[in-house]
């Protein structure tokens, strides 16, 4: 008698041994997959600010994300896309303020000069009659706030792109981005170019057609209609032209470099 | 006798459970922008009913003077948030899962009876196969509301490259509007949702996790029950 233990062929597992084994392989691995995601999400809410450079303040992975959906969101820009604009009695009357980093010193406006540094490393100084000189362009438009307000506003200036024609920057239009910083160099921005060279991106020197009023920086300013107001950077005092990113205020704090809208 | 049904496919419990904790992210980080210009009120004639949110509320959560950081989470989970809502759109549409998601003609109506037996005002509930008339409409909502805040949030998101978005929206008020109201629809959901599953037991909450339900045949000697009556080409996970 050969006393091989009995091996069955496999007998069909009953309905009650079905249940127990799929509920517990589901339930395992539903446990493990919780476990997993709340490690996921307890690593990111501690993960490493990244490195202060041009950028900061940010976690590095939700900078990485900011840099990469900008990227992405690049692909859809286009200079024929045109913020939509209004007719000037639907302008505020009460323009809103809503910062004043970069212009706590008095500076007198007589004495002002718009500095640009050209990529030969010559600078041009540019006075306000010079820039006023220009064709002059209006726009009414939606001004919006990254933190959520918008208000529908009256600028006028020069076009930012008819500037730099005047002045025969064409070298400096070919480079990634332009810079612009406060005379006290306290609040400072940095824009890609083709957001730059919008054809809506102006120069302002008056709003509700009168000069710029001090709080809204007076003698000129940017107006970037498609960026948040963080980039629209009043009293302008130089210009920079570069291939790499210039350093940018709130980029320093934590928000997204490109902003754009 | 106990029989084996299969109910929801693996495909559809992925998307369900990974969508909750990316939805309550999304639902928390969009809390963090909205705190920066919180200002959106119930008015009737004159009077305010309730502000969004009180401070108190705020307070409780940690919510005030985090808005960089409430956009930066804000834009990474937008991804996959969008990514799985689409996928979960693509598998019911090729697996045939849409014909048991989708309300049918008379869901509507049906709908109203299954209201009334929830609130135990009428008794017996219409015949039903995987889904009754109110979940029918409740789960396709849901997805048509998911839907509007993808849409909503671009308009807001990129409103001049994406400003056939943003005009279809309504403009980008209205459009910030409609994104807000979408999540308090979403918190509304939740809720009710809970409830419903807290109500509807152990058996259902397990088929979410597990995929089959349990059914009981009292009284049968017969082996022979077909697993799955009812429903053809259901597909298995």
């Amino acid at each position: 008698m050969n006393n091989l233990p009995k091996k069955n062929p496999k007998q069909p597992l009953t309905v009650e041994q079905q249940i127990k084994r799929r509920n517990f392989i589901s339930f395992t691995a539903f446990a493990g997959l919780s476990v997993a995601a709340y490690g996921g999400w307890s690593w990111l809410k501690k993960s490493p600010k990244e490195t202060p450079g041009i950028t900061g303040k940010a976690q590095a992975p939700f900078r990485r994300a900011l840099n990469q959906s900008e990227l992405a969101f690049r692909n859809f820009f286009s200079r024929n896309h045109l913020v939509k604009t209004y007719p000037k009695s639907g302008a505020a009357k009460k323009v809103r303020e809503n910062s004043h980093v970069g212009m706590k010193e008095k500076i007198d406006v007589s004495l002002w000069n718009l500095s640009v540094m050209k990529r030969s490393g010559q600078v041009l100084l540019i006075g306000l009659d010079d820039i006023k000189a220009l064709p002059r362009t209006e726009i009414v438009f939606d001004f919006k706030c990254v933190e959520g307000w918008d208000q529908v506003q009256y600028w006028a200036g020069v076009k930012l792109i008819d500037f730099m024609d005047h002045y025969r920057l064409n070298d400096e239009a070919a480079m990634a981005y332009l810079g612009l910083e406060t005379p006290d160099e306290k609040y400072y921005v940095g824009i890609d170019m083709d957001s730059a060279l919008h054809p809506q991106t102006i120069l302002a020197y008056e709003m509700n057609d009168m000069p710029l009023t001090d709080g809204h920086g007076a003698p000129l300013r940017l107006i970037i209609p498609v960026k948040y107001g963080i980039k629209n950077l009043k009293r302008i005092g130089t210009m920079t032209f570069s291939n790499e990113r210039p350093r940018d205020y709130w980029a320093e704090r934590g928000y997204d470099y490109y902003s754009g809208l | 006798m106990k029989t084996m049904k299969e109910k929801h496919p693996l495909a559809i419990r992925w998307f369900h459970w990974v969508n909750f904790p990316v939805l309550t992210i999304m639902t928390w980080s969009g809390l963090l922008i909205y705190w920066a210009n919180s200002h959106y009120t119930i008015t009737l004639f004159g009077h305010t009913f309730y502000l969004f949110f009180p401070q108190g509320f705020y307070k409780a959560l940690h919510i005030p003077f985090r808005l960089a950081e409430g956009m930066a989470w804000h834009f990474m989970f937008m991804w996959g948030f969008s990514l799985n809502g689409l996928l979960y759109v693509l598998y019911t549409w090729v697996s045939g899962e849409w014909r048991h998601l989708l309300p049918k003609r008379n869901s509507f109506r049906e709908a109203w009876l299954v209201v009334l037996h929830d609130f135990h005002i009428r008794k017996g509930l219409p015949p039903q196969d995987k889904y009754n008339a109110a979940q029918r409409i409740a789960y396709t909502s849901i997805i048509v509301m998911g839907f509007g805040s993808l849409v909503t949030g671009l308009a807001i998101y990129k409103p001049v490259q994406f400003y056939w978005l943003t005009w279809l929206c309504g403009g980008y008020h209205l459009a910030r509007i409609f994104h807000f109201a979408l999540t308090i629809g979403y918190v509304l959901f939740f809720l009710v949702h809970i409830v419903q599953v807290f109500l509807a037991g152990w058996n259902n909450f397990r088929s979410v996790i597990s995929g089959f339900e349990v059914i009981e045949s009292p009284n049968i000697k017969s082996l022979t029950i077909p697993s799955n009556d009812e429903q053809p080409a259901e597909e298995k996970p």
